[in-house]
């Protein structure tokens, strides 16, 4: 009944396995059946085509996925499965080629052009910090709050409370050079988060990062996306953090990129590490990963 | 204490140790060696006329004159450059349509032209301006189109996923990223001016340090041309200096005024 959550496209040639862990990962995922009015974010036959003059690439094809209020969603795939694309999309940054993007029921593009109020509903955050050299660290957080006519005092106060969110504390005057990777990309979740969005978009926003920082800074992601109640889509290369972050995966596979399955993870949220040594939790990861293998054969 | 990577006080030492053996080594070529002072002038020769030249009224209005020269036409090179840099950074279509003939200009050497100039606008500081203008034009205006084009597009998506406007997006994030190429080009083209102002002094006029030179020369009197360089060293030092702290208060976040990023 409920499987429209767990499995959609994928062959279903481990079909004995998938039901296993499909049931375990069932209890606590939230309904994939729930209507369209529900979702805070919907894909509707999402294609994407890019034409050069020597070639055309064909992006993504077919993208239909429907995101719930406050769920956290993790696209995975290999490097050019156009899991960037598709978030990018999401965003704003680029347009599809056909389909629809809907956020609250609104359409992202309408008639070819972006509509900016409908965007205003996201909180991006990319692979870079992409912090302005030239702004301090407080600046750089409120900068969507100064865009938006916010008077000064205001976004100090702000940007004080945000950082202490995201454990910057202290280094509100500070230049982003003087910041580590792992402190820059607090700044930029910060920065993110000024604007209360409904919705955060994350482009491997820790894929720079080491292993250890890579872990503390998943922990406090599940708490900021907690305390703040956003909706997530978090787009990385690493089925282990897909699995350990979100309520639902989604695996994208490559050329053309489209949606292969997405599976449920009942784990609730906040998650704390141990999580990872949790044997269905660890079935969920072995299953994706033999779905990406399958590709290479 | 740590010690300094940096070494921010090496030149400080260093500076005055150098100066002290050029001159020492000065000093010993023209006594030990015996070199004419007709060709080479003792140091003290040299500040004796330095000492001569300052203390006369009308040193101080040729090098007001020189000033002048280099700061209008460096200005005018500010002004046009960065326009031009814009226009040509922005709308690629217009600088590969000009490509051939900016190359061609860009390789003339420049100072060829100056006796145009003098035929042009004369012989007085209007020609000189205008040469000063010209070389300080290209640093600056290649400078500005590349940094116009050099806006990180990671940061370009950043705004743009704000849903910034033009307006803010120009202020919050195309000036500044800018700023640093305008003020790499400055650096260079304030050096330009000088050179552009100096030469046409020599070939035309009756004013400015250039001329000064050109009459030491005539004269045969060698420690005045010493002091006379030492003058146009100075006021090139000054000059950039003056930029140099502009760009230290304008823009001090950046990897030039702040040093390279230590890991």
């Amino acid at each position: 009944m409920t499987r429209g959550a767990h499995t959609d496209t994928h062959d279903d040639t481990h079909d004995d396995t998938h039901d296993d862990t499909h049931d375990e990962a069932r209890d606590g995922a939230a309904d994939g059946t729930a209507p369209d009015r529900s979702a805070e974010l919907e894909l509707r036959g999402v294609d994407k085509i890019y034409r050069a003059r020597s070639a055309t690439t064909h992006a993504l094809r077919d993208i239909s996925l429907s995101v719930r209020t406050g769920e956290f969603i993790s696209l995975v795939g290999r490097s050019g499965c156009g899991k960037t694309t598709l978030l990018r999309i999401l965003a704003g940054l680029v347009s599809p080629s056909s389909g629809q993007v809907l956020t609250g029921g609104r359409d992202l593009w309408r008639g070819g052009r972006r509509d900016l109020a409908a965007s205003a509903r996201f909180g991006l955050v990319f692979q870079d910090a992409n912090l302005f050299p030239w702004f301090s660290v407080e600046d750089n957080i409120a900068l969507p709050l100064k865009l938006r006519g916010v008077d000064k005092r205001t976004r100090r106060a702000r940007a004080g409370d945000l950082c202490e969110l995201v454990g910057l504390s202290g280094f509100e005057k500070s230049l982003p050079r003087e910041l580590s990777g792992g402190m820059r990309q607090r700044a930029a979740i910060a920065r993110a988060l000024s604007y209360d969005p409904s919705i955060l978009l994350m482009d491997e926003p820790f894929g720079a990062l080491d292993a250890l920082t890579r872990d503390r800074m998943n922990l406090e992601l599940q708490k900021i996306s907690v305390v703040t109640g956003a909706t997530v889509v978090f787009v990385t290369h690493s089925i282990t953090e897909a699995v350990f972050l979100a309520d639902r995966v989604v695996l994208l596979s490559p050329r053309p990129g489209r949606i292969r399955s997405v599976t449920g993870v009942g784990f609730p949220r906040p998650r704390s590490l141990d999580v990872e040594s949790e044997p269905a939790f660890q079935d969920v990861v072995r299953r994706l990963r033999h779905e990406l293998d399958e590709e290479d054969g | 204490m740590e010690p300094n990577p940096r070494m921010k006080w090496l030149p400080w030492v260093s500076t005055p140790v150098v100066l002290l053996l050029v001159l020492v080594a000065w000093q010993l070529a023209v006594t030990a060696f015996g070199v004419s002072e007709f060709i080479l002038p003792t140091p003290a020769g040299v500040a004796g006329a330095l000492g001569e030249l300052l203390t006369d009224a009308t040193t101080w209005s040729h090098i007001g004159i020189t000033l002048i020269e280099v700061t209008v036409g460096f200005l005018v090179a500010l002004a046009s450059g960065v326009v031009v840099g814009v226009v040509l950074g922005r709308a690629q279509w217009l600088e590969r349509a000009l490509r051939p003939v900016l190359v061609a200009v860009q390789v003339v050497p420049k100072v060829a032209f100056i006796p145009l100039f003098v035929i042009w606008f004369g012989f007085g500081v209007t020609s000189k301006i205008i040469m000063a203008a010209t070389l300080a034009f290209f640093p600056i205006m290649l400078n500005v189109m590349l940094g116009v084009r050099s806006v990180d597009r990671g940061h370009r998506d950043v705004m743009l996923g704000l849903g910034a406007k033009r307006w803010p997006t120009f202020r919050d994030l195309e000036l500044p990223s800018t700023l640093p190429y305008v003020f790499a080009g400055m650096e260079v083209a304030v050096v330009f001016a000088v050179i552009g102002a100096i030469v046409g002094e020599y070939l035309g006029g009756s004013e400015g340090l250039g001329y000064l030179v050109v009459v030491s020369l005539n004269a045969l009197d060698a420690p005045q041309l010493f002091a006379v360089i030492l003058l146009l060293a100075a006021l090139g030092c000054l000059l950039y200096l003056v930029v140099n702290g502009a760009k230290r208060f304008v823009i001090p976040w950046h990897e030039s005024v702040l040093g390279p990023e230590r890991a």
